[in-house]
């Protein structure tokens, strides 16, 4: 064991505290070369990773960076900053600690790279452009460990593939450095264990006390829930009761327009003005740190979130999380619960509150899974190429380079420990040319291969712009909100362009919990003025839509087929027998198909449970096969769990339908043109260094100087349809948006067991289908339709359009 | 060929959906802002490489249009080359293409202002062209009647039923016409933009490119 300096143990022994076994675990295990500890929030996780820094720093004898800490929040940063640096002034350690993010100062920055501090607080984004500077082997010199906290967080993005590539780019600086990653409770320690360290060596998993059970259950509510929508206004009454008996409750919610909307419901209710706030990404980041401040001060009984709160400072007054709306993730669920009272040794305290009718029983398996511990995790593939793209330009930008050893040094980063040479070079060889089949900019190469071998960048000043593009978190297209103003009014958050695009002048919407009346469009900012109105027009900003992992769709099946329901509220059971009797329950192992006849059209109903992205891709593929089949689908709608499609003729013969070859062949040919496909590739893009979001002295703008990324796309798409961006798009579709896989999953779980009942009237599960919200029509040609139609309406009013 | 008739100072013009102008009396093909070379030119500079194909892909359209119009004249409006030194650059197989289209039929280039110069291809290169009843320049100039220029990369955005569609389009009234950008790797400035609007008699309309090319308003 390391020995705990007398500081240290002092400090504990007069607060009469004892350390908890993981932290004195740490201490004993401050040699390993990796660790990860899995802690409940509020275990002294924290402390735990800092303690072998204090204790090796304790004497004053080291100079220059000891500790590097990396979290995925800037907030983080600056509040484990705070809270480091009260123990170590009262401890009397010889230690400065400063922190690095986005947000510091320029002057700040110099300073620090001249005069490194003990501890370096910092996030994934800023640790890789510090790696990226030709000093970094001075700045870095004497680094010992490297502090990875919420890794649970970071491994599932982009954000941790360049994390780790820049970790693997510190070993190499650094050798002996060691790693310690902190992790919240997650389904698969190993594998998390495996992107931490430095491959291949062994990464042990430390397990804190998980603390006692929490205590979760569904809300019980007078009123049944609806049997469509996401509103859960149903439940406004019972969660103003709980917001009464509680110190402070987290509301979270699925998507921000849930958010606005719920929040706008429960303040029409509030009758004892009970001080709520609401808390999400699409709101300004003035707003969201009141919200915050006004929750640290203990102001506020509770706040309405989304996951921009899954992750953060620690509130120690959380008395109660409640969930609204079906989990989709049961991982996700049990880290949310997590977020609920962070004294150790108290129960987490949480309540699971079903929207619809489906959710009901979403929420009835997620319970289950939740108590037996038995969390979901969808593997996420091998480390993208984009990211090790920029992460070769970064590595330009630090000095000239030896591709063998920058490829065995990308190797020992744990998502790209299985990539081959080859990759590597095509990653390289889009770096340096572009990659295009067509050998062009011989002469603009970016970066240039020397006589000695060494790569280094042609010219040396594209170091600056690529470091201004450095980073993998993508702003999604989103437009300011403002109110509006002579000399520009108060900025109100943030909304999705599409959004914005489907707006006209007098629509009203909510943001921030207040309706406001859409005015116009300025220099790409929406404004607004405030209204009187009472009914909003639906806040639809943010896509986010997670969809329900596999694993619980699979509990979700076979709870339908458990027989009778006690655990299930009556109303809902009722409804579960009533399909039982009319058509079939969903099994495990087959596929439920329903054809009917319902408005004069007829319909089908696919029962994949393939999550709402794969159900989606789904209802596209199956339209279009129908239409070469010409049954004339006329549109469709997906759920998590089915695809409502209608059309003229109804479909007799289902299984050639859903033969593999014949979809993946549809596949190819839609991906091609699809709008998800220019999405993704916007991002790939964007990461591999092609496009760039920021360009030295340039005025961002709608300018003209400046070309939409979709004509990039189309470009390569018919000049160089095997271009390496163009591949990694499409991976990356196919597992995120397009979520192919999960049709493939679906296709192996059901194995051609194919039930199709032929019912005379809709059913019982698809009615709920008919009122979601998000109806595809299928038509081809669709925009020249709707400009004709346009026109043909001006006509008809004598106008000349 | 798809296009819209309108009349600009008594003279018959055709906005064609690939964004060039037709001029059928005088057999005249006026396309503005091919920006050859623009991924050159991004390369050079120390930007990404982008994909090399814009400048095939720009006079790909291009030649579409001479042989469906049989135009014995060709105008290029000026920012014909993203800057003269991309001029300079263009590869060898770029270069005998263009020459291809130059071909049997005159050719001028108006300066733009990314190419304020002569570039060393044929054709005839001037500031300005006047062909009564109009005159052909790269930028347009308030006051002026019959003028056909370029530059500003119109785009227009209308509102359908279900979703906003934005395109390049042809911005016209009494006074002039402004053509959209031609070229592949070319951006746009909404017709709302304050430079735009101004330019613009309020009666002003737009003719969106596309397959269909389609006449709207321009909206403000």
């Amino acid at each position: 064991m390391t020995a705990l300096p007398k500081a240290i143990a002092d400090w504990f022994g007069a607060r009469g505290w004892q350390m908890h076994p993981h932290q004195s675990e740490l201490l004993n295990r401050a040699d390993a070369p990796a660790l990860l500890l899995i802690a409940p929030t509020g275990g002294g996780k924290t402390l735990a990773g800092f303690l072998p820094t204090l204790a090796e720093l304790a004497d004053g004898g080291h100079t220059g960076l000891h500790t590097l800490y990396v979290s995925p929040l800037k907030a983080l940063a600056a509040d484990i900053k705070r809270n480091l640096h009260a123990p170590v002034e009262e401890m009397g350690l010889p230690i400065r600690i400063e922190d690095r993010t986005g947000d510091t100062t320029s002057s700040a920055r110099k300073r620090q790279r001249a005069d490194p501090p003990h501890i370096l607080l910092t996030t994934p984004e800023s640790l890789a452009l510090l790696t990226s500077y030709e000093d970094a082997p001075r700045i870095f010199a004497g680094l010992k460990r490297v502090v990875v906290d919420e890794i649970h967080a970071l491994s599932e993005s982009k954000r941790g593939d360049q994390l780790f590539l820049a970790l693997s780019r510190l070993s190499a600086l650094c050798p002996g450095l060691r790693r310690v990653g902190l992790s919240a409770t997650v389904d698969d320690p190993g594998a998390i264990a495996g992107l931490l360290t430095r491959h291949p060596d062994p990464c042990e998993v430390l397990r804190a006390d998980p603390g006692p059970v929490p205590d979760i259950a569904m809300l019980k509510t007078r009123a049944a829930p609806p049997w469509s929508g996401g509103g859960a206004a149903h439940a406004i009454p019972e969660v103003l009761a709980q917001i009464h008996a509680h110190k402070t409750t987290l509301i979270f919610h699925n998507t921000r327009a849930q958010a606005e909307i719920f929040f706008h419901n429960l303040w029409l209710a509030n009758e004892d003005a009970l001080p709520v706030g609401i808390h999400h990404g699409s709101l300004d980041r003035a707003q969201r740190e009141r919200v915050e401040a006004a929750m640290t001060a203990g102001k506020l009984r509770a706040v309405v979130c989304t996951g921009s709160l899954d992750l953060g400072i620690d509130w120690g007054d959380v008395d109660l999380v409640i969930q609204v709306g079906a989990p989709k993730n049961v991982k996700r669920l049990v880290q949310r619960i997590g977020r609920a009272n962070h004294r150790y040794n108290a129960p987490s305290k949480a309540l699971l509150v079903p929207a619809n009718r489906f959710e009901v029983v979403e929420c009835v398996a997620a319970l289950e899974a939740a108590r037996e511990g038995d969390l979901d995790g969808e593997p996420r593939g091998p480390g993208p190429r984009d990211v090790l793209c920029q992460h070769i330009l970064l590595r330009a930008c630090a000095g000239p380079f030896d591709a063998e050893t920058l490829y065995s040094e990308v190797i020992t980063a744990g998502p790209y420990s299985n990539l081959s040479r080859a990759e590597f070079d095509d990653c390289l060889d889009f770096c340096a040319t572009g990659g295009y089949a067509l050998r062009a900019y011989d002469r603009w190469q970016r970066l240039k291969r020397r006589e000695d071998g060494l790569w280094q960048l042609r010219d040396p000043r594209a170091a600056a712009r690529i470091r201004m593009n450095a980073g993998t978190i993508q702003d999604s297209d989103t437009l300011k909100v403002r109110l509006r103003h002579n000399r520009g009014g108060r900025a109100l958050g943030e909304v999705e362009e599409g959004f914005a695009a489907s707006l006209s002048p007098g629509d009203t919407f909510l943001i921030g919990g207040r309706i406001v009346r859409y005015e116009g469009l300025r220099e790409m900012v929406v404004e607004v003025s405030r209204t009187a109105a009472k009914k909003p027009k639906i806040a639809v900003f943010s896509g986010t839509k997670f969809a329900t992992s596999t694993r619980l769709c699979a509990r979700i099946m076979t709870l339908l087929q458990a027989g009778n329901w006690p655990a299930l509220p009556a109303h809902t059971a009722d409804w579960l027998h009533l399909q039982r009797s009319v058509s079939r329950l969903p099994a495990p192992g087959r596929l439920l198909l329903e054809s009917f006849p319902h408005d004069g059209r007829a319909h089908f109903c696919v029962y994949g449970f393939a999550g709402r992205n794969a159900q989606q891709t789904l209802g596209l593929l199956l339209t279009k096969r129908m239409e070469e089949s010409g049954l004339a689908p006329m549109g469709f709608v997906a759920s998590d769990y089915a695809t409502l499609i209608w059309g003229l003729d109804p479909v007799t013969d289902p299984a050639p339908l859903f033969d593999r070859a014949g979809l993946r062949a549809g596949l190819e040919g839609w991906l091609a043109s699809n709008a998800l496909m220019k999405r993704s590739f916007r991002g790939v893009a964007t990461i591999a260094g092609l496009i760039e979001r920021n360009a030295p002295g340039a005025r961002k703008s709608g300018r003209q100087a400046t070309f939409s990324s979709d004509i990039l796309y189309d470009t390569l798409q018919k000049y160089d349809p095997d271009h390496l961006l163009l591949r990694i798009t499409r991976e990356e579709a196919m597992r995120g948006l397009v979520d192919f896989a999960r049709i493939e999953e679906m296709l192996d779980r059901i194995g051609g067991r194919i039930d199709h009942m032929r019912l005379d009237r809709i059913s019982p599960f698809a009615a709920p289908l008919l009122l979601e919200v998000g109806k595809v029509p299928v038509a081809g040609m669709a925009e020249e339709r709707l400009l004709a139609e346009a026109e043909a309406v001006m006509a008809a009013a004598g106008l000349p359009d | 060929m798809s296009g819209i008739e309108f009349s600009l100072a008594g003279a018959v013009l055709t906005a064609m959906g690939s964004g060039a102008l037709w001029w059928a009396e005088r057999r005249i093909v006026c396309v503005s802002d091919l920006h050859l070379g623009k991924a050159a030119r991004v390369a050079r500079r120390g930007g990404g490489a982008l994909p090399p194909y814009e400048t095939r892909d720009t006079l790909l359209r291009l030649e579409n249009d001479l042989a469906a119009t049989h135009a014995a004249t060709v105008i290029c409006l000026g920012d014909s080359f993203d800057d003269l030194t991309a001029a300079q650059d263009l590869p060898e197989d770029e270069r005998l293409w263009l020459a291809r289209l130059q071909a049997g039929r005159r050719w001028v280039w108006i300066e733009g202002n990314h190419d304020p110069g002569p570039v060393e291809f044929g054709g005839s290169h001037m500031a300005e062209l006047h062909l009564p009843p109009l005159s052909f320049r790269h930028i347009a100039q308030p006051g002026q009647s019959g003028e056909v220029s370029g530059h500003y990369h119109p785009k227009v955005r209308v509102q359908t039923r279900l979703r906003a569609i934005s395109r390049p389009a042809f911005l016209f009234d009494a006074d002039r016409v402004i053509l959209p950008a031609y070229g592949t790797y070319t951006g746009g400035l909404r017709s709302s933009d304050a430079a735009l609007a101004a330019l613009m008699r309020p009666e002003a309309r737009a003719i969106m490119t596309g397959t269909v090319p389609r006449m709207v308003t321009m909206p403000r």
